[in-house]
């Protein structure tokens, strides 16, 4: 809290600056995820991470919801200094992490029973957040007995009931279907447009980023830096078989590719050694 | 096995009063298809009327000598005779004559209950204890350091090494059969609790302290419960531990108890005895596993039946 922000507008979701992480620093299974990441993300801005995979931008999410601590830079979010993990900033995992034992409403409103809210509220916030994901239906149901896409849903109503000023996603739907996929994309841009939130989206489908992004952050292989950032100008409600769209998915594919194939040979390099 | 087979459908049908017509066949095969109790019951009685079956086969063709293996129907059919001899409880005491003291019922009555005491009393002080000293380990770093060697050092020792140790510190009764209990079960509780923190998704624990919850709270609410089922499948474990424990070291410290039984029917050379005690001891085992297993049930309701997905292969 010491150290002055630099200068951004203090009404920036996510400041990034010069942030780098080395994991096991210090040691020599040390390796380099991230270097030099400046990045700036608006309020209610839609932002892709897209990137061949191990390149890092799983772990840039995972820095700016305050999980795991960056070895160099700093981040800000809304001029508060990201340090520890903080309800504004939820992250949504790949895989399930809902609580097995905990009905569907009562998994919404984990965070609420973390405060101390009494039942009668903790219910109601639950149903408000359900009814946003289209899942008031279920409220009493175990996260067992939902479908991966249901789950998933039950995660992000979650994250809403803390009125989260910024939703960090990681590849939320990469374990779903490609039809389940599609419907989950469009739910997902009624809940940031109903939530004013700016979201973090991390995938390495060329399709999600072409049908969800305002802005894509394409990141080289290791270790990850931002290669460039494509704005996407495509107005909403998308038409993914437009010349646009497609001229964006085959600039996104050429950017892409480069980072592949270096990605490629330096695994390639790693097994000659090895 | 499967000449045993026929005369097996034949035994689990006639106490139901049935005659064995093949319509009856039909409807007893019916009733052991489902997943249900009735299914369940008919398994059981086959599998352990295989291995009577079998024990009987042995005996009638000459193999098993019944005077060191008695089958089944002999060490079963004097029940009255053996069970007089389960009065140990007062036997110790000098000048107290075979016959007296409790009748031959309420002597096996005492000699159980007071078996049953023990493991249950040494499971339930490991298992708090275990839980809880494995918890700590993972709470706070010092105590790990501290105390996860030792603990770590202690757990390969066998309950049979401690077996004077329980004599030494509490001489001849309850406490050194359950105290052999406790020291057989504990170290293996606390590295199991240990082993499942380790193995709770860490996803889980990040929800938690997205929304703040304190280290308190992520221990009570997500470790805990998250753990729950892994631990309750080590207690099921450890049951069986202990009902083999409580075995020796009532064989040695201590005046009635099965182990107790057991000893005397080796000095007295009584093989059937011998059985008779076995037979009491497994259906003890089987009867709690199954009283537990139908707690776990209750307590774990979130989990889902995974055991058919096994079946299909």
């Amino acid at each position: 809290m010491a150290s002055s922000p630099p200068t951004f507008s203090s009404k920036d979701a996510v400041v990034c600056r010069n942030v780098g992480k080395t994991w096991a620093a210090g040691t020599s299974r040390a390796h380099e995820a991230l270097r030099g990441i400046d990045l700036d993300v608006k309020p209610n801005e839609f932002v892709i991470f897209l990137g061949p995979s191990g390149c890092g931008k799983s772990t840039l999410l995972y820095l700016i919801a305050g999980l795991e601590e960056a070895t160099g830079g700093s981040i800000w979010s809304f001029s508060d200094k990201v340090e520890t993990p903080s309800p504004e900033r939820s992250l949504i995992f790949q895989e399930t992490s809902l609580f097995p034992w905990l009905t569907v409403w009562e998994n919404v409103s984990f965070g609420l029973s973390i405060r101390g809210a009494s039942r009668a509220e903790r219910r109601a916030v639950a149903e408000e957040a359900l009814q946003r994901v289209g899942l008031k239906a279920a409220m009493e149901k175990r996260p067992d007995e939902l479908s991966g896409g249901m789950r998933q849903r039950v995660a992000v109503a979650r994250a809403l009931a803390m009125r989260p000023k910024v939703l960090l996603m990681d590849e939320p739907f990469a374990a779903l279907d490609v039809q389940t996929r599609a419907r989950m994309q469009d739910f997902l841009l009624d809940v940031w447009r109903d939530s004013g939130a700016s979201v973090l989206f991390v995938t390495h489908h060329i399709d999600e980023a072409v049908a969800l992004a305002d802005r894509v952050v394409v990141f080289t292989a290791r270790p990850g830096r931002i290669k460039t950032i494509v704005p996407v100008d495509l107005p909403r409600p998308r038409d993914l078989f437009s010349r646009e769209a497609e001229a964006l998915r085959i600039q996104l594919t050429d950017l892409l590719r480069d980072e592949v194939d270096r990605a490629f040979a330096e695994q390639e390099g790693l097994a000659t050694v090895a | 096995m499967t000449i045993a087979t026929p005369p097996d459908y034949a035994e689990g049908d006639s106490p139901a009063g049935r005659p064995a017509r093949p319509a009856a066949v039909a409807r007893l095969f019916a009733s052991m298809a489902g997943e249900g109790i009735l299914a369940k019951i008919w398994w059981t009685c086959l599998s352990i009327g295989l291995f009577a079956g079998l024990w009987e086969f042995c005996w009638a063709v000459g193999w098993a000598d019944p005077k060191l293996l008695p089958p089944p129907h002999i060490f079963l059919g004097n029940i009255v005779e053996q069970a007089k001899f389960f009065n140990t409880a007062t036997r110790w005491q000098v000048g107290q004559s075979m016959n007296a003291g409790p009748s031959a019922f309420e002597s096996v009555m005492i000699t159980v209950g007071a078996t049953t005491m023990r493991v249950f009393v040494g499971l339930l002080i490991a298992s708090v204890l275990g839980i809880a000293v494995g918890i700590l380990i993972r709470y706070s770093n010092l105590f790990d350091k501290l105390v996860l060697p030792t603990i770590t050092l202690l757990s390969p020792v066998s309950p049979i090494a401690w077996l004077p140790v329980a004599i030494f510190l509490f001489g001849i009764g309850n406490g050194p059969a359950i105290f052999m209990v406790v020291v057989a079960l504990f170290f293996h509780m606390v590295l199991a609790t240990v082993t499942h923190i380790d193995g709770v998704s860490p996803n889980l624990i990040n929800v938690a302290r997205t929304v703040g919850a304190t280290k308190r709270q992520i221990y009570t609410r997500v470790i805990l419960p998250a753990i729950l089922p892994g631990m309750l499948a080590v207690l099921r474990m450890n049951l069986f531990g202990a009902w083999m424990v409580v075995l020796v070291a009532e064989s040695t410290g201590v005046g009635y108890g099965l182990g107790q039984v057991i000893m005397l029917a080796r000095n007295t050379f009584n093989p059937s005895l011998v059985f008779f005690t076995i037979a009491v001891i497994g259906l003890l085992g089987f009867t709690f596993d199954w009283l537990l297993r139908q707690a776990q049930r209750r307590i774990l309701y979130w989990l889902p039946d995974t055991k058919g997905k096994l079946r299909g292969l």
